[in-house]
């Protein structure tokens, strides 16, 4: 689904490299975790995935089912099936979450040469979606992410992921800020998209998460590389010891 | 104590191309009165302070600039799907072919030209009554000028409800053509009415609305200044509040290379609401002026100054708003906000809060702020495959949302809305 090899990436504006060659696998249907210290590069690598602006590939290259993403505008890796749950999602005051969502829903498709939705269609789906991630009616109604909780706006973002069904999800950190059973919540929204034509890349500090989430493979990033893959057995390990041992193997 | 030559020059060369109109007794006392102001105070020049920001050489200058007609093609009216009254103006004059019928329930609609001829008319209180009462602390020579000699409008007494809007539509059809018109609006207590204006009116545009909202009476104003590029106008709307009165004004200008808006409010009723704003997208020789006073003169009045400005390609935005509390008016709430948003470096906003407060127990609040798109809501909407331009746009008009709030009517703000999509959509080609 995504080959990710050697990618080196720095800032655009400053000479501060971050990722020092990420080489990841991603095949179709597979949930991957990766976990790592904080500033090791995980979230640099899923904006640099999905096209934001601010940072420079140096060396490397991504292919998305075959595809160049990195020579893509941010929509076109979305319309090819990218999708970010944002570590931070960004609030826009003055544009209606259900107006965002039918947008975005309709420009890819667009963007795919299929048939827009008609606006009943639209609320249908929307409507049944939400209600099995308890966002309400009023939350749809308001602007995108103002004045959201933590947690709300991390539903809003699988929300979103469900409506879009995109083939390649990222999801960075999406269990901050979410209390246990939204945590539930959220994590029966991935779990039902689980699909053999669809892959996940979950990037998470804790276990728990992925108690909900089962990975088949754990990458450890740390300082802008992954230094350890391996399978569900290396989130536990994390949990209970820490990064040390594993940094240290490395640097040995 | 003489008016510098400059000022006596350039007035007297105005006036001399464009002379007061002969009128029956009660207007013309009303021009002589509004001559004598103008001549005191002279038009005015860039170094007055009230026109620091914007250059009035091109609204005083004897000979209007001409300006293109804007071509619409096949696109609908603004305010198409809206029943309304309709009065056209074409070029600054009245016509009645293309007008409907002035004789609605709950209100008397009679034009200028005509009930000027007369010897008395109420209008005798108030045309040129509340410019004058509007000219101090600050002086606006050029709606004297306007009271002094215009040549046509229409005087609105609403003594009830009348079932529709009155829309007043302003076509220009010359590109040469130099228009002043004049309309008086007297709401009775109780009485209710909206108000629409749209079109660019002439290549020049001198425009005066002098509005007296009696108690409880409610006055709806919505206007779009009309896409003509070269177009330029000078407009007033002089208001007066009574008591619990309520005197909404809305305006969304989109090109047009030189305008300046001037509202001058006068709450002098307990309880009354005041709402004034405008929603501008202005893209290359653009320079628009909203000029904003509002005096507090009662107690427990609500004001609010909603302006916002989109602009690109070395656009001009101009704010100068002000809110001045008397000592009496105990209990008032002032808003004001003004901001744009530049979508380049070549654009310019320049602003002018100003908070006046005389009385101890009000809360008001004003905020002036200019800014670049956001990068990051930009972002995040083309990673969900808005592409970059729609994404934009909808930045654009959601930045504009809360001057458009301010629309009373949901139907009349859709149509705002609309239009405001359209010109984007126009922009991108
Ligand atoms: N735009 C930027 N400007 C300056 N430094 C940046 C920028 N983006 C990332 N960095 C730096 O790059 C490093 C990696 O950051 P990144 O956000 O990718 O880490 P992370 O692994 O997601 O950390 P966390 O677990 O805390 O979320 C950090 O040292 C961070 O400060
Ligand atoms: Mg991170």
């Amino acid at each position: 689904m995504l080959e990710i090899k050697n990618l080196h990436v720095k800032l655009e504006d400053e000479d501060k490299q971050i990722l020092k060659g990420v080489d990841l696998s991603l095949e179709a249907g597979k949930v991957h975790a990766i976990m790592g210290p904080n500033g090791s590069g995980k979230s640099t690598l899923s904006y640099v995935l999905s096209g934001k602006d601010g940072y420079e590939v140096t060396e490397g290259s991504a292919h998305l089912q075959g595809e160049d993403v990195l020579d893509m505008e941010p929509e076109e890796r979305a319309a090819a099936g990218l999708f970010l749950a944002f570590q931070y999602p960004v609030e826009i005051p003055g544009v209606g979450n259900m107006t965002f969502l039918r947008t975005a829903v309709n420009a890819q498709r667009k963007a795919r040469g299929e048939e827009e939705l008609s606006a009943g269609d639209f609320l249908k789906v929307v409507r049944e979606k939400a209600k099995t991630l308890k966002i309400d009616a009023e939350m749809l109604k308001r602007p995108v992410n103002v004045g959201f909780s933590g947690g709300e706006k991390k539903r809003n973002e699988i929300l979103q992921m469900a409506m879009l069904e995109p083939k390649m999800c990222i999801l960075d950190e999406t269990d901050s800020g979410l209390d246990v059973d939204a945590m539930k919540l959220v994590s029966e929204g991935v779990n039902a998209l689980r699909d053999a034509g669809r892959t996940f890349l979950v990037i998470t500090h804790y276990q728990r998460l992925l108690d909900h989430i089962k990975p088949d493979v754990v990458h450890i990033m740390a300082n802008g590389r992954i230094v350890k893959t391996g399978g569900p057995e290396l989130a536990l390990e994390v949990e209970q010891n820490g990064y040390a041992d594993i940094l240290a193997e490395e640097v040995a | 104590m003489g008016l510098p030559d400059i000022k006596t020059n350039l007035t007297d060369a105005r006036l001399a191309a464009q002379p007061v109109p002969q009128s029956g007794a009660w207007l013309a006392a009303a021009r002589d009165d509004a001559l004598a102001r103008l001549r005191a105070m002279g038009l005015p020049t860039k170094r007055d302070e009230y026109w620091k920001y914007t250059d009035p050489s091109t609204l005083t200058e004897a000979v209007a600039q001409s300006a293109d007609v804007f071509d619409a093609a096949d696109e609908a009216p603004l305010y198409d799907g809206i029943d309304r009254l309709k009065l056209v103006f074409v070029d600054g004059v009245f016509d009645v072919d293309a007008s409907d019928d002035m004789a609605p329930e709950g209100v008397t609609i009679e034009r200028l030209a005509d009930a000027g001829a007369a010897d008395i008319h109420w209008a005798k209180d108030l045309y040129g009554v509340l410019e004058a009462k509007g000219q101090s602390p600050v002086e606006r020579p050029l709606a004297a000028l306007n009271s002094a000699t215009a040549t046509d409008g229409v005087l609105i007494h609403v003594t009830g409800t009348p079932s529709k809007p009155i829309s007043l539509i302003y076509r220009h059809a010359d590109a040469t053509s130099d228009a002043t018109l004049h309309h008086v609006i007297k709401v009775d207590a109780g009485a209710e009415v909206t108000v629409l204006e749209n079109g660019p009116a002439a290549a020049r545009f001198n425009k005066c609305m002098e509005v007296d909202v009696a108690d409880t009476g409610v006055f709806h104003h919505i206007r779009a200044q009309g896409r003509d590029h070269e177009r330029r106008a000078v407009t007033h709307i002089f208001g007066r509040l009574g008591k619990e009165s309520v005197f909404k004004s809305f305006t969304m200008t989109a090109n047009g290379v030189l305008t300046r808006n001037e509202v001058v409010l006068e709450l002098t009723g307990d309880d009354a609401q005041a709402s004034v704003a405008g929603a501008c997208m202005g893209d290359g020789a653009f320079h628009h002026d909203d000029t904003v006073f509002i005096t507090h003169d009662a107690v427990n009045c609500e004001s609010r100054q909603v302006f916002k400005k989109v602009l690109r390609n070395g656009a001009v935005g101009v704010f100068q708003g002000k809110i001045l509390v008397q000592p009496d008016a105990q209990k008032t709430d002032g808003y004001q906000i003004s901001q744009s948003l530049l979508l380049d470096d070549d654009s310019q906003f320049l602003a002018k809060p100003e908070l006046e407060i005389y009385a101890d127990d009000v809360a008001c609040s004003h905020g002036s702020t200019s800014g670049a798109i956001n990068e990051e809501a930009l972002f995040y909407l083309r990673s969900r495959g808005v592409e970059k331009g729609t994404a934009e746009d909808l930045l654009v008009l959601s930045f504009l949302a809360e001057a458009i709030e301010e629309i009373e009517s949901d139907d009349i703000s859709e149509d705002i809305l609309a239009r405001l999509e359209a010109w984007l959509m126009r922009r991108r080609g």
